[in-house]
């Protein structure tokens, strides 16, 4: 099984360090972990320094896989324009380093990634033509049709709306108990995060400031420590935690 | 399995086979595209070599091409002596400028960049010009290849400065652009200064060899230009999937394990080369970098398996097209090429840039 622990790992952009000795306990395939933290806390880079994109000192292991390119990555919208159509954009994540000939193999796994999110009567629209919501289900098809051991989504619900923010976190988490998946979702919505997310790192000003099961993460005084506002968590008549923000201060 | 789960099943597996037939419909249509492509090419071919002061029927042009035994010496050595170099020029020089203009557009994601907006042919423009004007001679050539020679070192010299401003930090693809239209404006001002001081004659040289003409093309020039532009091909095929996903811009293209920074490097090298050759053969022909890979747009998108062949294909087409019709505006007189691609070729360009419904960039 697929595994992935962070140690010391650090970053900088140019003198600026933008991550500081991030240490994380071994996650394991088959769990989602959400990455938290305010704007600008370090979460995107945190997944450009898992990556490779970023250099920095500390060390990324994964371990327990076999593949080359263990990790998918979906970035957050850029809102690219290219003169191509859905299905070719997905096709075109797929074929990444694997020779101009396309197989029927690959083709079956675009169809899989489109199923698998819903959107398979996107397939022959233009990419220029989708709204921001279809775009950010488009972008985690290309991340999916990698078939990663390691899924990194960054914010990929931020233009959803409601019913397609849950069906895409539903998607994760069955990725995740079904493929045994490892899956890092940055999200914004804490709610979602309690529900969703085995575990969570809280991230501020480039330092982790709480990892561990997501109940013990996201407590009020977290909360008004980093977010800086007043909440409580109460279950639900179901017993699920349900997260209820009173105030900013 | 119930009578419910079952119909799900069939809706879903029609669904999968409808996107999947979708693809292949596109995929024919496109090597359909690409073949006419290749029809229409031979035919300007034929048609260009048939015209000329001596004119002869596409008959006796296919009989001298497949069997050059069956015509009469005169039409074999008209033939395949005098016009073969220049009509097969143009296919090289029409097919070698669309792809590099192709590639700086996706590479720099900029519908405006081609080697005649980054400054490349203005760059051999300004060396053809020293050459014609003052008989400078940039490296040690022959003399009649001073001014080839001369172009195309300036050309090589203005891509690597843009590429190593553009290795700066914090510089970004519109920097680059910006840069090449500074580039176009110094080399402009360069000329100007250059036929200021320059003799009447130098200056109609000059004048002459900045509109692009074909006319200077031999066999030796054809095969230099065709094996860098056979060499090309390969090399970026290669790079295929990673420049369609350059197009998505970098954060996208890295997330799919391209380097873009590295790969803008290797490929703007590359179309440098392949535009300063075509540029110090036959001069300045300014609209086909910029509008072959347009038109291959509109016809086969953005896809490299498509795309690259495809835009090496129309800006052949193009300038094949353009010396026909150069050769028969006035009967007798071949107008510079470079003229007739512009006056020409942008009408229709801008008619199907208006009649095509769909964005095509």
């Amino acid at each position: 099984m697929v595994t992935l622990q962070l140690n010391r790992v650090s970053a900088r952009y140019g003198r600026r360090p933008v991550l500081e000795e991030i240490t994380t306990p071994c996650f394991q395939g088959g769990q989602v972990v959400a990455l938290l933290g305010p704007n600008a806390a370090g979460k995107s880079t945190l997944f450009r320094r898992v990556l490779g994109l970023l250099k920095g000192e500390g060390k990324v292991i994964i371990s327990g896989t076999s593949a080359e390119h263990p990790v998918g990555y979906m970035p957050q919208d850029t809102g690219a324009k290219a003169v191509l159509t859905v299905y070719e954009s997905v096709l075109l994540a797929r074929m990444q380093g694997r020779g101009l000939k396309v197989q029927a193999e690959d083709l079956t796994q675009v169809d899989r990634a489109l199923e698998e999110l819903s959107i398979t009567t996107l397939g022959e629209r233009d990419i220029g033509d989708l709204s921001g919501g279809q775009r950010q289900l488009v972008s985690a098809a290309q991340a999916l049709v990698q078939e990663p051991e390691i899924l990194m989504l960054d914010e990929p619900t931020s233009a959803l709306d409601l019913n397609r923010q849950i069906s895409l976190l539903t998607v994760l988490r069955r990725l995740a108990d079904e493929r045994q998946m490892l899956i890092l979702v940055a999200l914004h919505d804490l709610g979602h995060a309690l529900r969703f997310a085995d575990a969570a790192m809280m991230l501020e000003n480039g330092r982790l400031i709480a990892c561990g099961p997501t109940a013990e993460v996201i407590t009020p005084a977290l909360l008004r420590q980093v977010y800086r506002v007043s909440a409580r968590i109460e279950p639900c008549s179901k017993g699920q935690p349900q997260l209820i923000v009173e105030a900013a201060i | 399995m119930t009578t419910d789960t079952r119909m799900t099943e069939t809706a879903v597996t029609d669904r999968l086979s409808q996107g999947r037939a979708f693809y292949h419909s596109q995929v024919f249509r496109r090597q359909m595209i690409l073949a006419a492509l290749v029809l229409a090419l031979f035919f300007s071919l034929c048609i260009d070599l048939a015209l000329g002061p001596a004119r002869y029927s596409l008959g006796e042009v296919v009989a001298a091409l497949f069997t050059p035994d069956s015509v009469s010496q005169q039409a074999r050595i008209i033939v395949w002596e005098i016009r073969m170099p220049v009509a097969l020029m143009a296919l090289v020089v029409g097919a070698s400028l669309s792809v590099a203009g192709a590639q700086m557009q996706t590479i720099l994601s900029n519908p405006l960049a081609s080697p005649f907006t980054l400054g490349i042919s203005a760059g051999a423009s300004f060396g053809a010009a020293l050459g014609l004007a003052f008989g400078v001679a940039l490296v040690p050539a022959a003399i009649e290849f001073v001014v080839p020679i001369n172009a195309f070192v300036m050309a090589m010299f203005t891509a690597f400065l843009i590429h190593a401003l553009s290795l700066k930090r914090g510089v970004t693809v519109e920097t680059i652009v910006l840069l090449g239209i500074a580039m176009v404006f110094i080399f402009n001002s360069l000329m100007a200064l250059i036929q200021f001081f320059a003799s009447q004659e130098a200056v109609s040289a000059v004048v002459f060899w900045t509109m692009g003409s074909l006319t200077k093309a031999t066999w030796p020039k054809f095969w230099i230009a065709l094996s860098i532009l056979a060499l090309s091909m390969p090399l970026l095929a290669r790079h295929g999937w990673a420049l369609t996903a350059m197009r998505l811009g970098d954060a996208k293209a890295e997330s799919m394990g391209v380097n873009p920074r590295a790969l803008r490097l290797e490929v703007l090298v590359l179309v440098s080369l392949l535009a300063a050759i075509a540029v110090a053969f036959v001069g300045t022909i300014g609209f086909i970098g910029l509008v072959g890979p347009h038109i291959a747009r509109i016809l086969l998108g953005e896809d490299q398996r498509f795309f690259l062949p495809g835009s090496a294909l129309c800006g052949a087409l193009i300038l094949s097209v353009g010396s026909v019709i150069s050769k028969i505006i006035i009967p007798g007189t071949i107008i510079p090429i470079g003229i007739i691609t512009s006056l020409v070729g942008i009408p229709f360009f801008l008619f199907l840039v208006l009649s095509h419904k769909k964005a095509s960039w």
